[in-house]
């Protein structure tokens, strides 16, 4: 019997093959982004395991914030191996040839690092041969950005380079890590000559080392832990770079897969509407079937048979598409990579696929498949009594928890974390409710208040949309799904960006000077004002470390297991400021400010920062000793503060009155606000040729930064949002096609009756023009609700909808829905009736 | 001669917006195994419905129904559909052959749900009686009414029915095809023996069965044989 099954499911299916290819269209591209991902995801990972050692550039990386003691020198020798230093900070250059300045990332290296993979330039030996001499090599793309080539040169500090190298790739790094800020490499033994290692700059510094070959790294850092950790040392092994990065990874494809995942199910909402329709042409074929003696259970195997076959066919295209499309994502991903992926063909990614797609379209087709095992034999005389009544089918609320579960399921194994997956399922299944609800309401508001008076054109449009057969819940779930995801995106990159843009309004500081030495700070000041920039703010800020909180010093908090103190407020370098008074930016939420501390005897009140007050766990009153630069101070916590950080303000975690660190080593920032972009450079290139060791921040770079890293970051995510674009398209043609064989039979009843082509096309326009409409628009007011979410929840800032974008989503999808319909429709309207009857009926 | 399919106290109803409504009510009946039966009466008379009740399409309000000696108001719809398969065929107006099946496969299909193995041949020789040899890999939409009707006959007496059903199997056909039709229904009945019952409106056609029964509003308003038929043992 089963083979006749199989038998009748083939015979079946030859005359309605171009049909069922519209059911596998629609999971096609859902399943070739998840191919796609997936393969690139484990050729990675492959990658990242096999150059492991190249993505750290030796066998250890240690760190540390101040320059290394002997004690730690003595402890690094007891290692053995070979050692590389690297000194890096911020600080600005300045290239001759043009004036340009920038802030770039200096690092100054002495040894043979790296030890794995190569600082990779132009021409090749620059990256090994800049060390022996007076030289640098420079990032390529701020070369580009300043004009400037090899032969030239850079200063940095009171030192000019010439230029020997452009940078292509340093171990480790991606494209988008360089962004902020360029690398620019200088030998280590002209460090000193630039007079860039000021006191108070923020400076690390790493030893790179690498051992013989049989050395057991991770071992030996296990047995070391303690004495690095002791010394206030950070390390990486190659294990555990791997490993962080294996994880970046694996989060990013696990996020790009759940964007695969919404394009498989809108595919899948496809396949559940074409199966309806399709089905509904089958009854009367179920209801001989029945007839001539066969059992439900048979006949709807023969259905099912066609739906999984048709799913196994379009999950197979879908994997091989994705196993090509696969080669075209280093191109897309390209500044995201740490390593050069070489691309093979990933069996697991393709078997994965295959198994979800052929899965989850099944299950989709179950829910209209499941009425062909209720068809009445009677249906053969009457279609009213083609499903038997009696119990209600509770297989299919066991299908609507399968779907639930599936998608529960694959969302958990992207994301590892209950709440998201909560937040996600939640969310793709409250969008689906919505617009299933919003098509269900317009389909009862219509036939409510149908407008019996207008003419018989917009009547019969209208009349179109609550008619049994009509595609009104599934277009408007498949248009607004597909609008929702599209917007979502585009309105929380837009958020992200008008934040920063918020920051750099009108009235606001837009340019940051820092590193400013105290002997300095008039001068720059005054070059300041020589330019007509206004001194918003000038503060002197101390460095300082925390030595005890609540008396209890840090050593015993780090080594008191039971301690809820957060590690970082212990180890952290407090970069502090006094004043007399609070800025715009901050405000007391407890406790008291005290602006001045009498020099004496006096207790010291600092005003710290709630986060930080809350990580410290300390409350007002509870005593917090700062060493300053070799001086113990003891404080107490007079107060906590709020802080918007958003805002360009020097804003600081531990705030001191006036009269206490007056006399303390520190140095200075200075901000102050250019509105003219030649006047920025002038004055950038006035401060650098003067004092080279003054770095500054320009909010215009900053934003231009920002703006470029959401436009890679999005140009990914709207590459993803690319197959539900895609997919959505082919949902709405599919939808639209079988819709058609249904209302063909009336269309050609109106041509012979006399309509005319107008006329229809007319009916046809309107109709589509209330679905496209209802459709974007609750798919956008989705989005936006959506947006305000992420804002909101997720990263904690204004939403700012735009309405202009919102209109033009609105047009364009409503525009889209009325052309797609037009056209699929066009048969009817450009041939003679009977043809067209012959043809398709 | 034993009895193949008895009616009694039959009733179907239908529940209509706030009432109910009765289609059927009362009716008794029983059919003599290789006889032929019509079943007349006008638009709305619950001749249908009947057909639907005897054949096992559909289960009655009260009453039973004795197919073969198996009652069939105890069985389950899976059930029933076996019995149709082996014991029913059936002719319909609209002829309802599978329109992606060709004709020969329409006619092998009551044999395949059976099992049996040389269905293809048992079609193929039944496709050849009723004349249409060659257009076995004809789809339905290729065919003439007239074919699809002669297809459709073909496939009713593929599982060797012991009782054919037949619902206005002319009401589609014009005058002279349907009168070679009705000439082929009744060969091929009284080829195989097989119980035949015919529900129409054509007093015509009905006069050529040995006995005719009339509903009118869902009840039996007459049961007569069919006099010069039975004279001559049979119809011919």
């Amino acid at each position: 019997m089963t083979h006749w099954l199989f038998t009748m499911a083939w015979r079946d299916s030859r005359r309605n093959q171009s049909r069922l290819l519209l059911f596998i269209s629609s999971i096609i591209l859902g399943i070739a982004a998840l191919v796609a991902i997936n393969s690139f995801g484990d050729s990675m990972q492959r990658d990242i395991e096999s150059e492991a050692k190249k993505l750290l550039g030796a066998d250890l990386e240690v760190e540390s914030r101040a320059p290394f003691n002997d004690q730690q020198k003595a402890l690094f020798d007891s290692l053995g191996g070979i050692q590389s230093k690297e000194i890096s900070f911020a600080s600005m250059v300045l290239f001759p040839k043009n004036g340009g300045t920038r802030l770039v990332q200096v690092k100054a290296l002495e040894g043979d690092y790296p030890y794995y993979g190569a600082i990779e330039t132009e021409p090749v030996l620059a990256g090994q041969d800049f060390r022996n001499r007076k030289a640098a090599i420079v990032d390529n793309t701020l070369l580009l950005q300043f004009n400037t080539a090899v032969g030239d040169s850079i200063k940095v500090g009171e030192i000019t380079f010439p230029v020997v190298g452009r940078i292509s790739k340093v171990p480790g790094q991606t494209g988008i890590s360089t962004t902020v800020a360029p690398p620019v490499y200088i030998p280590m033994q002209y460090l000193e000559q630039t007079n860039l290692l000021q006191k108070g700059s923020r400076i690390n510094y790493k030893t790179y080392f690498k051992f013989d070959a049989g050395v057991d790294v991770e071992r030996m850092m296990e047995k070391m832990e303690s004495s690095f950790r002791q010394e206030d040392l950070r390390f990486d092994t190659v294990e555990e770079r791997k490993n962080e990065i294996g994880d970046t990874y694996e989060n990013l494809t696990g996020f790009l897969n759940l964007v695969a995942f919404v394009a498989l199910l809108l595919g899948c909402v496809g396949v559940a509407s074409s199966v309806h329709i399709y089905i509904k042409e089958k009854l009367l074929s179920v209801a001989i079937l029945r007839c001539l003696g066969a059992k439900g259970k048979q006949t709807f195997a023969i259905f099912l048979i066609q739906i999984a076959t048709m799913g196994l066919l379009g999950s197979i295209i879908g994997a091989i598409l994705g196993s090509v499309i696969q080669y075209f994502l280093p191109i897309i991903f390209s500044d995201f990579l740490p390593v050069a992926v070489s691309l093979s063909i990933s069996w697991r990614a393709i078997f994965e696929g295959i198994l979800i797609g052929l899965f989850i379209s099944v299950l989709f087709a179950l829910l209209p498949l499941l009425s062909v095992r209720k068809v009445s034999p009677l249906a053969i005389f009457r279609t009213s009594a083609e499903v038997e009544t009696g119990k209600e089918d509770v297989v299919k609320y066991g299908v609507y928890l399968a779907i639930l579960l599936l998608i529960g399921g694959f969302a958990f194994l992207q994301l590892r974390n209950f709440k998201d997956t909560l937040f996600f399922t939640g969310g793709v299944l409250l969008a689906f409710f919505i617009l299933a609800g919003v098509a269900k309401g317009m389909m009862w508001l219509v036939r409510k208040f149908f407008p019996v008076s207008w003419s018989f054109i917009w009547r019969q449009s209208l009349a179109n949309l609550y008619r049994p057969n009509n595609q009104t819940l599934i277009l408007i779930v498949a248009i607004g799904l597909g609008t929702a995801l599209i917007s979502t995106l585009y309105f929380v990159q837009r958020t992200l960006l008008s934040e920063v843009e918020i920051s750099g309004s009108n009235n606001q500081p837009n340019m940051v000077l820092f590193d400013i030495q105290t002997n300095q700070v008039n001068q720059v000041a005054s070059i300041t004002e020589q330019f007509g920039l206004p001194l918003i703010q000038q503060v002197p800020i101390v460095t300082m470390r925390l030595t005890s909180i609540r008396n209890q010093t840090v050593e015993a908090i780090k080594k008191d297991t039971s301690s809820r103190v957060s590690r970082w407020v212990l180890n952290r370098e407090y970069r502090v400021t006094y004043r007399d008074s609070l800025i715009d930016s901050e405000e007391i939420t407890k406790g008291k400010w005290i602006p001045t501390a009498n020099s004496g005897g006096d207790s010291i009140f600092v005003s710290l920062e709630e986060g930080l007050a809350n990580s410290m766990q300390v409350d007002i009153g509870d005593p917090v000793s700062f060493n300053v630069q070799g001086v113990i101070l003891k404080t107490f916590v007079g107060s906590f503060r709020n802080v918007d950080w958003r805002r360009i303000q020097t804003n600081f975690l531990v705030l001191f009155p006036t009269g206490v660190l007056e006399n303390a080593p520190k140095f200075h920032v200075i901000i102050t606000k250019v509105n003219s972009d030649q006047v920025a450079a002038n004055f950038q290139q006035a401060v650098v040729k003067a004092f080279p060791n003054v770095s500054i921040i320009d909010l215009k770079l900053i934003l231009k930064t920002v703006d470029e890293i959401l436009g890679k970051i999005s140009f990914v995510i709207q590459f993803m949002a690319l197959f539900s674009m895609i997919t959505g398209l082919i949902v709405l043609i599919g939808s639209v096609i079988l819709s058609k064989y249904q209302r063909i039979q009336e269309s050609v009843l109106l041509r012979t009756l006399g309509a005319s082509r107008k006329q229809i096309l007319s009916m046809a326009t309107l109709e589509y023009f209330f679905l496209g409409s209802l459709a974007s628009l609750t798919g956008v007011l989705i989005g936006l609700a959506g947006s305000f979410g992420l804002a909101k929840f997720s990263f904690e800032i204004n939403f700012t909808p735009a309405w202009a974008p919102l209109l033009v989503t609105y047009l364009i999808i409503t525009g889209l829905t009325i052309i797609i319909g037009i056209a699929t429709s066009r048969s009817v309207l450009n041939k003679p009736p009977l043809e067209i009857l012959r043809k398709e009926v | 001669m034993s009895t193949i399919l008895e009616v009694k106290s039959l009733h179907k109803s239908y529940p209509s917006a706030d009432k109910t409504l009765t289609v059927l009510d009362h009716i008794n009946f029983s059919i003599e195994e290789g006889s032929t039966f019509a079943i007349v009466g006008p638009s709305g008379s619950g001749k249908t419905t009947l057909l639907g009740l005897c054949a096992g399409l559909d289960r009655a309000t009260s009453g039973s129904i004795y197919l073969n000696g198996i009652q069939l108001d105890d069985l389950n719809e899976d059930r029933r559909a076996t019995i149709r398969n082996m014991y029913v065929g059936f002719i319909f107006q609209n002829f309802n052959l599978m329109p992606t099946l060709t004709a020969l496969e329409n006619i092998m299909v009551p044999l395949e749900l059976r099992g049996e193995k040389n269905a293809a041949i048992r079609a193929m020789d039944l496709l050849d009686k009723v004349g249409l040899t060659n257009r076995k890999h004809h789809y339905p939409s290729q065919l003439s009414g007239g074919e699809q009707q002669r297809i459709c006959l073909a496939r009713a007496f593929s599982n060797s029915p012991k009782i054919l059903f037949a619902d206005e199997p002319t009401g589609n056909l014009d005058e002279e095809t349907g009168s070679s039709v009705v000439q082929l229904i009744f060969d091929l009945n009284r080829e195989a023996g097989t119980t035949l019952v015919i529900v129409t409106h054509d007093m015509e056609l009905a006069e050529k069965t040995q006995r005719t029964i009339q509903l009118k509003g869902g009840r039996i308003v007459a049961d007569r044989a069919n006099v010069a038929t039975v004279m001559n043992g049979r119809n011919n």
